[in-house]
């Protein structure tokens, strides 16, 4: 059995990709670094990745959400 | 501050927090997947994922009778349990198994206020145990399609004007700009929105830490586009979870009397043969 733990570091910050903005959301449980991207409008998740630091996290995120907005295709309207 | 309309299908993370080894209460957690389940949960909340098990894998529908009575059975639920649903992004696919919850008729069924998102910032109690339950024999009622809307009454609403149509995606979506949230696959063939509809996004709805906005502040975001209790409204987006969110908020936080979930949203309308499309910004309302 497990023993309880709790989220330690909750932060977002949002940053921009390919003109979308992204928001990050990091945190920790236990010794794993979580790092969720997500495209803040509609807030849909984009990535949610787990490291062994907060800074590969953070770029494992970054990496999929860039590869995956970058097939956004904006039209006239 | 005024109340919401309906209270008690509402739980804040400190009622939740006492509650974790209350036997006549869930919890369940459903996200966009279950990774984040299994990275750190609720302690005793089970996980139940949107997209297999909570719809028909087979044709496009919500889950069938049955398959929602195994669900509730596998999950130790009986029909006097409290199940307090909650989730990552403000409680978008929460909503989404309130809604089938609903439709199935079970009694007891609230939103944890916040969802995973204020539960986490808070420091709050987290396990990567996965528990189970003495399974029960759940029996559903039939299906309260009073709660859903098909194509055939969003098309009658259209051509006759007799309800208020919101769509609850991004304002790219809405216009037409883009056929699918940023960084998701497009999954519809045309862009834009039906006819008449408000463009309210459904995350307008909470605030920054995940919980809902005031009773006041929610009329005021919806009233200014003409959604009220006066006619009857239909929620959509793009496959149907977000507008459950949105259909929650107007039903249960406002109030309205009749509002239902169009899930077929914009992928059934959007790849419609033939059917009228408005695309750009909407006309000021009242227009």
């Amino acid at each position: 059995m497990s023993s309880p733990t709790l989220a330690q570091g909750f932060e977002e910050r949002v940053v921009e990709i390919d003109g979308w903005p992204v928001r990050l959301t990091s945190y920790r449980i236990g010794d794993k670094f979580i790092c969720q991207a997500d495209n803040v409008s509609p807030g849909a998740c984009l990535a949610r990745m787990s490291a062994e630091s907060a800074s590969e996290a953070e770029s494992q995120a970054l990496s999929k959400a860039r590869h995956l907005l970058g097939k956004t295709k904006r039209r006239e309207v | 501050m005024a109340q919401y309309a309906h209270p008690e299908v509402l739980v804040e993370t400190d009622w939740l927090a006492e509650k974790l080894s209350d036997p006549s209460i869930r919890a369940v957690e459903v996200d966009v997947d279950t990774a984040a389940y299994d990275l750190g949960h609720i302690p005793g909340a089970v996980a139940w994922a949107w997209n297999t098990q909570l719809c028909d894998t087979v044709r496009r529908d919500i889950l069938p009778k049955q398959e929602l009575e195994a669900l509730l059975s596998k999950s130790g639920i009986s029909p006097s349990t409290t199940i307090v649903l909650y989730g990552d992004n403000n409680n978008w696919f929460a909503a989404w198994a309130f809604w089938q919850l609903k439709i199935y008729g079970h009694k007891d069924v609230r939103i944890l206020n916040g969802g995973r998102k204020k539960w986490l910032s808070e420091g709050r109690e987290l396990t990567q145990e996965t528990v189970s339950y003495r399974a029960t024999s759940y029996q559903a009622r039939e299906a309260d399609l009073s709660l859903r809307a098909f194509l055939p009454q969003v098309q009658d609403a259209v051509r006759n004007k007799t309800a208020s149509l919101v769509d609850v995606r991004s304002p790219q979506e809405f216009t037409g700009e883009i056929l699918a949230p940023p960084g998701l696959p497009e999954t519809c063939q045309r862009g834009g929105h039906i006819p008449g509809a408000r463009n309210v996004p459904w995350g307008k709805a909470c605030n920054e830490d995940g919980s809902f906005k005031t009773l006041d502040e929610l009329k005021t975001l919806y009233g200014a586009e003409g959604v009220n209790a006066s006619r009857p409204t239909i929620a959509y987006c793009r496959i149907g979870e977000r507008s459950s969110h949105t259909w929650f908020v107007l039903k249960y936080l406002l109030g309205l009397p009749d509002v239902v979930n169009y899930d077929g949203s914009w992928t059934e309308w959007g790849n419609l043969v033939g059917a009228p499309v408005e695309r750009g910004a909407a006309q000021a309302a009242g227009a």
